[in-house]
């Protein structure tokens, strides 16, 4: 009855113009990263396809093969990811285990302790590490007087203090990823499982485990990923066997000139990425890093299930703890977090005295107390330049990069959700890419544009870094944010420009200040790209201290540590403010 | 009265999926329009496209006579209230409600006693200093009033404003809306899925159906005389009696319910054969004896409400319509008269207070 045609279908008109602007804040953002990243990545990638004389030609490949040094790096690279990611999920899983059960205040302040080594400089933790395992070492000495280890041999250099630098760089890291899936897990399941019979062993090895499979194969991947490109550590703390990829990459470069090895180097470190997400989105499922629950795979839980209640049986057995489960977790378990943060916060606390030492060198205990070693760091030259430069850059960094990353949060938010999830994993594929390939691939594209060496090649190529924390953080802000208060506004007669001012980006400030300080960081302690974008004098703070220490490792170093750990404290406690005070 | 509003074949298509159809609908200005439906008939997106927070596919809005289909949200003089309440968490009450007073740059004299007065009319002037976070669902809801009506706007649309609130507290929301109408003078267009709750709001009633309007009217109109099978069934308990149409020779209506003939009341176009549906209200029939009533069943379940106690009556074989045996007629009871599981009743009603449909 009011069925009346009167117009014809006006939606195709209207619709387009919509959509276009609603990739418009993206654009910078996407601009920036096709040129500065995607661009250099590939030239570097495709360098490796040219031999010696500029033919096309796989050689440089061969050439890897041909030397048992290449194929060992190669291998030992790979062995050190691997054990790194499989000792950090087994040494983490108990602690987000606990923090998962935990109250949100009691659980935020777990965090902070774990947040705090995780943010510290890498080139801090290993130093801190250098000066415990090495050969007069506290470490060392303690584990000789125990007898664990004979009077020759020393922990560093060596696998295991590969090892012990690695996973404690990338424990905090696998908690994290673990902790929000296990927080997902509804604990009535396993009450479920015990009111059906099952012992509290047995309930969570079949019930809690496999559900919170995905959060250990989530933080197992990025941990190995990440690992893949680390080169301060095995430079530091290893010996030549166990040299990682990134140092031959860093050395064919720097030493030898050989970008084309480079670059073929560095195609085996993306293409061995790109394997391990493949198998991993079989296995489990690449939404499961988003945090949504994986893919079900036809019987996968029930041929497991098996194994899983006999191992619950046993450890039912084995089990010390009886009688109901005490809200908190068992004493056992906190025990076991307590040592586990300790560890990760101790070694860094253990850098803070021997800046004080009053001896020129360094040696465990400090004859306390001086403040030379800092005014040694603040008067010399060459530290106040690295300094001044880490912080201007830092700053400028996180500007540049919170920039073109609101918008492109802002757009993600908005897109259909076909055009979200690749766009979302172009945004963090710096994250993905090995650091060294980007730096390498910025410094060719530097050369050529005479930006080698200035303080704009580093802003760039730190922006590049900073991007994907910026885009992570503020996307997570922008999906809790409720749009209805845009459209209440709107409503109200707010033009779109006062919409931002008035309600968007009050309500975003908490999140904005933290992706601030994330980009922030991610500059202040870049090594990486310094390496190849910084040269001569212009140096950056980690670059400076990264130079001295292969030197000699003086109490400078150790005051240098400690401003660094001082400057991460204040930066972790002004983000817990900003995470305090979002809506 | 005059046109406020309306609506010239208004749709909107989301990928090859109709959410509205085209329609046509006339407000009336000062008058309480509720849109009632439920989940996916249309009634929320025809709300938002006369808001201007979405674009229609097709048709025409027209605003005092003018043109508003593609005018910006904010530029139509329209106020609206969520389901959400949408308040603004980081500003006080009293910035919430002069948000869209400051949006018109009102002068900074005027602004003030327009915002007290808005507090007043929801009489919450003591909370102005107040966070939205400070308060209960119930008092956010008031705050959500004032602030769509600071800037006295000549329609106020309403999307399920009150979903979130307890019965109680429902009931009292209501009557402070229908105030607030009535001060104001306002036009109000108020959707609902609450068949009650539309009821005792509206001047009118839209009743919407699977992206289109299925009936209009007031609700005494609606509850009375529906349309179709899906209206009468929507709004109140209904009894509906399927059958076939059958014209004695003196031209009386009757519906031929299984073995039965039904007597139809006389009424304006009736139909001449066919199948169609009777429709009797609880209160509209009466308990009586087996051989006196017009059907005859079993009791088979006594409901007590509280105000009112209701018989479940199973017809017997062949009483029923058409399909299964044992078809259900609610009837409502006095309170004296206690009806017992399993007696044997007569059901009868006035036949001038049943209504036939056809679809």
């Amino acid at each position: 009855m009011w069925l009346v045609q009167r117009l014809p279908q006006a939606g195709s008109r209207i619709a387009w113009p919509q959509h276009l602007a609603r990739w418009l804040p993206a654009l910078p953002a996407l601009l920036f990263l096709a040129v500065f990243f995607i661009v250099p990545v590939v030239e570097i990638l495709q360098g490796g396809l040219y031999d010696g004389d500029g033919v096309l030609s796989v050689a440089q490949f061969a050439r890897m093969t041909h030397s048992a040094v290449y194929v060992k790096v190669l291998a030992s690279t790979f062995w050190i990811a691997f054990l790194t990611a499989a000792l950090s999920v087994l040494l983490g899983y108990p602690v987000a285990y606990l923090l998962a059960r935990l109250s949100a205040r009691a659980r935020e302040r777990w965090l902070l302790w774990i947040v705090l080594p995780f943010w510290t400089s890498y080139l801090v933790k290993t130093y801190a590490w250098m000066l415990l395992l090495s050969k007069t070492g506290l470490l060392t000495v303690v584990a000789t007087h125990l007898g664990l280890i004979d009077s020759a041999s020393t922990l560093a250099p060596s696998l295991t203090g590969v090892l012990i630098g690695m996973v404690h760089a990338m424990l905090p890291l696998a908690v994290m990823t673990m902790l929000p899936i296990m927080r997902g897990i509804n604990m009535q399941l396993v009450q479920a499982a015990q009111t059906l019979g099952a012992d509290r062993a047995t309930g969570f090895f079949t019930v809690f485990l496999p559900l919170s499979g995905a959060g250990a194969a989530a933080a197992g991947l990025l941990v190995f990923i990440s690992s893949l490109g680390f080169f301060i550590v095995p430079a530091l703390l290893g010996s030549p066997r166990e040299s990682m990829v990134a140092q031959l990459v860093i050395s064919s470069v720097l030493d030898l000139f050989d970008l084309r090895f480079a670059g073929a180097l560095s195609t085996v470190l993306l293409l061995c990425s790109i394997v391990v997400f493949y198998v991993y989105d079989r296995v489990v499922g690449l939404s499961s890093l988003a945090g949504e629950a994986p893919e079900r795979r036809a019987g996968s839980g029930g041929r497991a299930l098996p194994v899983l209640i006999a191992i619950g049986r046993l450890a039912g057995k084995l089990s010390l703890s009886r009688g109901r489960e005490r809200a908190g977790g068992s004493f056992g378990l906190k025990a076991y977090t307590w040592a586990v943060v300790l560890a990760l916060v101790l070694p860094i606390a253990f850098v803070v005295p021997l800046a004080f030492t009053k001896q020129s060198f360094v040696a465990f205990p400090p004859e306390l107390f001086t403040m030379k070693w800092f005014v040694t760091f603040l008067e010399s030259s060459v530290w106040q330049a690295a300094l001044l430069r880490s912080l201007g850059v830092g700053f400028a960094t996180a500007a540049l990069a919170l920039a073109l990353g609101f918008g492109a949060s802002l757009a993600l938010v908005r897109l259909p959700s076909r055009w979200r999830k690749p766009l979302f994993a172009l945004f963090i594929a710096p994250l993905i890419v090995p650091r060294i390939v980007v730096a390498v691939g910025l410094l060719y594209l530097f050369a050529r544009w005479e930006l080698a060496g200035t303080n704009a090649g580093l802003v760039i190529g730190h922006t590049v870094l900073a991007i994907p924390y910026v885009v992570v953080t503020l996307s997570a802000s922008f999906k809790r944010f409720d749009w209805r208060l845009d459209d209440a506004a709107k409503m109200l007669g707010a033009s779109a420009f006062t919409r931002v001012r008035t309600v968007l980006l009050p309500l975003m400030a908490a999140s904005l200040g933290s992706a601030f300080l994330f980009a922030f960081i991610v500059s202040f302690d870049d090594l990486t790209i310094a390496i190849f974008v910084s040269g001569g004098i212009n140096t950056t703070l980690p670059k400076q201290m990264w130079d001295d220490i292969q030197l000699a490792v003086t109490p400078t170093l150790a005051a240098v540590a400690t401003s660094l750990v001082f400057l991460m404290v204040f930066i972790v406690w002004l983000s817990s403010i900003f995470k305090r005070k979002s809506y | 009265m005059s046109t406020k509003l309306e609506t010239i074949g208004l749709a909107k298509t989301y990928r090859e999926t109709p959410a509205l159809l085209p329609t046509d609908l006339r407000v009336a200005a000062g008058e309480f329009l509720t849109l009632l439906g439920p989940s996916g008939s249309g009634k929320t997106t025809l709300l938002q496209m006369i808001s201007g927070l979405v674009e229609p596919s097709a048709g025409q809005l027209l605003i005092d006579g003018r043109d508003a289909t593609h005018d910006a949200p904010g530029k139509r003089g329209i106020g609206m209230v969520f389901q959400s309440y949408a308040l603004f968490p980081h500003m006080t009450v009293w910035d919430n409600v002069a948000y869209g007073l400051r949006m018109r740059k009102l002068p900074r004299a005027e602004l003030a006693p327009a915002v007290d007065a808005a507090l007043a009319m929801v009489k919450m002037q003591s909370f102005a200093q107040r966070l939205p976070s400070e308060l209960s669902g119930g008092q956010q809801q008031r705050i959500a009033l004032a602030r769509c009506f600071a800037f006295r706007p000549s329609v106020i649309l309403l999307d399920e404003p009150l979903g979130a609130l307890d019965k109680k507290l429902r009931e009292h929301m209501q009557m402070e809306i229908r105030r607030l109408h009535q001060e104001l003078g306002a036009t109000f267009i108020y959707v609902t899925h609450d068949q009650d709750e539309a009821l005792t709001l509206s001047d009118r009633i839209c009743l919407m159906n699977q992206a289109r309007i299925e009936q209009i009217g007031t609700p005494a109109q609606l509850y009375d005389r529906p349309a179709t099978r899906f209206a009468a069934d929507f709004l109140g308990h209904s009894n509906l009696l399927d059958g076939v149409v059958e014209r004695a020779a003196d031209g009386r209506v009757a519906l031929r319910v299984g073995n039965r003939l039904v007597p139809v009341g006389p009424g304006p176009e009736l139909p001449a054969a066919g199948e169609a549906s009777l429709l009797v209200r609880p209160e509209a029939a009466r308990l009586t004896s087996p051989e006196d009533g017009t059907l005859a069943g079993t009791i088979r379940e006594v409901v007590f409400l509280g105000a009112d106690t209701r018989a479940i009556v199973s017809l017997g074989q062949g009483e029923g319509a058409g399909h299964d045996d044992g078809a259900d007629f609610t009837v409502r009871c006095p309170r004296d008269l206690t009806p017992r599981v399993g007696q044997r009743v007569g059901l009868a009603w006035d036949h001038s207070r049943a209504t036939l449909l056809t679809r």
